[in-house]
């Protein structure tokens, strides 16, 4: 694993309105690093992944990817950049206008030009890794279920086998068995294509099977990052009752109580 | 002074969203000109646009023609001028109502359509999807639309004349007696081709209004369904006043003087 930082974020600021989403957020990836970012529900882990990848403009602090800022670069430079980025939406975000392999194929077609049939070879393959057999890809993304969509926007983000990807809790809403399998093919992406990837998850057995690193977001800072392995004596009690899923802790949920 | 603060929020904020659309409208045509084209996109949207439009189209011109010849019969009579009724529906099929009222129903059909479908895409992140797939949304979704209804409008509008005209033939030479060479030897002799070319500007400037109106508010909706509801009556009721009020500004440019 070469150590040079892949993803740097420095003083990383968003909001929407008055409401402050990220507060400063300092974090670096490794080359070849599998980061996982946990945190509450609404604490801003999309919010930080869309900001990287310009979906959303941060008000303050850098980005760099390889060293370079890419908040502020041109449009063009931007561009290539996006070229080298995966993405699975939280909500799979699939064209229902397409097919299922037409999606799953999309980046191939239009970022790297390939032809119709070699793009669909391709697809049908991304497709069988995330255990979807072939008839699946003529469907319509609407005939499919929650977890099937899903599975195909992991094959989407992955068809271009791109440097850098992102995983918008990859396994939420699969059942035990293919979200082990799921968690398996991530880590194969990261082994085998040298991925650089950062997953956001709720789920702690995909912590511990996919993770390098892992990293907590909680009131819009990072307010824990380290090896996988320490994330169980962090000493750190909102890290703790987060993994332990507890309702008593100094994380305090906004519920009222009858 | 509340009141004319009140006022003054709306004229700014109604200021600020004309900025917008306009940024909008113009960022479409920077990509209109610029590499990847999406032909294939662009066909789909015409027969989208156009062909499924036909019908409807079809329909209102037929009825509306008929029914102006009826009227100006009624009224040219009381002069015993009933031999401009040819005269005088041609005109209006062609100048205006033509134009007009195939802008309007392609409007309710397609800005609406337009809305919806983008609206959609942008609050299920498929907008996002797109980019993060190196495809530029604005070349992917709002061009191809933007070159159909510009290029499709044009030719429904023909048909629309064309249509129309026949329907005030019909009711002129089945109902009020007119003879048949004579009705259409009226309709050629009114006919001019400044009448047309108008027609046909009309109808690409509508084809513009109805593709920027539906993209603009589907592209920028958020809030999901609700937001998507709001997107689609916000493109169809602006493209309705922008179509009229277009129109009225080219017909006094042109005839007024
Ligand atoms: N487009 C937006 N407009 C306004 N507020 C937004 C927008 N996107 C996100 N937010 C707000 O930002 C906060 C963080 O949202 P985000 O989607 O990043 O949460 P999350 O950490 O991914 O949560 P979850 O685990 O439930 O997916 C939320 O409070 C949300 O209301
Ligand atoms: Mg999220």
């Amino acid at each position: 694993m070469s150590q040079h930082a892949k993803i740097c974020l420095e003083g990383l600021q968003k909001g929407f309105g008055s409401k402050i989403v990220l507060d400063g957020i300092d974090l670096e990836v490794m080359a070849g690093e599998s980061l996982v970012v946990i945190g509450g529900s609404g604490s801003g882990k999309s919010v930080m992944i869309k900001c990287i990848l310009g979906l959303l403009k941060p008000e303050a602090g850098r980005i760099l990817v390889d060293g370079e800022d890419i908040v502020n670069s041109t449009p063009g430079k931007r561009k290539r950049m996006l070229r080298r980025f995966g993405m699975l939406f939280q909500g799979s975000a699939l064209f229902d206008s397409l097919k299922v392999w037409e999606n799953v194929a999309f980046g191939l077609i239009q970022g790297q030009h390939l032809g119709r049939l070699e793009a669909k070879k391709i697809a049908l393959e991304k497709l069988a890794r995330v255990g979807l057999p072939a008839d699946v890809g003529e469907l319509s993304p609407a005939e499919l279920s929650g977890g099937m969509q899903k599975r195909v926007g992991l094959a989407r983000a992955i068809a271009a086998e791109p440097e850098i990807i992102f995983f918008d809790e990859p396994t939420t809403g699969l059942d035990p068995i293919m979200a082990d399998v799921i968690n398996d093919l991530i880590v194969e992406c990261v082994r085998d294509l040298g991925a650089t990837t950062i997953t956001i998850t709720h789920d702690m057995s995909s912590v511990r099977k996919i993770a390098d690193k892992a990293a907590m977001l909680y009131n819009g800072k990072i307010i824990w990052h380290g090896p996988r392995d320490e994330i169980d004596h962090s000493g750190n009690e909102y890290v703790d009752q987060f993994i332990h899923g507890r309702a008593e802790g100094p994380i305090r949920m906004d519920v009222l109580k009858p | 002074m509340n009141f004319l603060a009140t006022i003054g929020r709306v004229f700014v904020a109604a200021l600020a969203d004309i900025g917008d659309v306009v940024r909008f409208a113009g960022r479409t045509l920077s990509h209109l000109v610029l590499p990847p084209f999406y032909f294939g996109l662009m066909w789909r949207q015409m027969l989208h646009i156009g062909y499924f439009s036909l019908p409807v189209v079809g329909l209102t011109a037929i009825f509306t023609g008929a029914a102006l010849a009826q009227q100006i019969f009624v009224g040219s009579e009381r002069f015993n001028a009933e031999g401009t009724v040819a005269g005088i529906v041609v005109i209006a099929i062609v100048r205006e109502l033509g134009p007009v009222l195939g802008g309007l129903m392609v409007a309710g059909r397609v800005s609406s359509a337009m809305a919806a479908e983008l609206g959609t895409m942008r609050v299920t992140e498929q907008i996002d999807a797109l980019t993060t797939l190196s495809t530029d949304p604005y070349k992917y979704l709002v061009v191809p639309r933007l070159v159909a209804a510009v290029l499709t409008l044009p030719i429904l509008v023909i048909v629309a004349n064309i249509i129309g005209v026949f329907g005030g033939f019909l009711i002129g030479t089945q109902k009020l007696g007119f003879n048949v060479a004579n009705y259409l030897q009226i309709t050629v002799d009114f006919l001019e081709a400044s009448d047309i070319t108008s027609s046909l500007v009309k109808a690409a400037m509508f084809g513009f209004i109805i593709a920027i109106m539906g993209s603009y508010h589907g592209y920028n909706s958020s809030g999901g369904a609700q937001g998507v509801g709001r997107a689609t009556t916000n493109a169809v009721v602006s493209a309705f006043i922008l179509i009229l009020l277009s129109n009225l500004i080219i017909t006094v440019n042109v005839f007024g003087t």
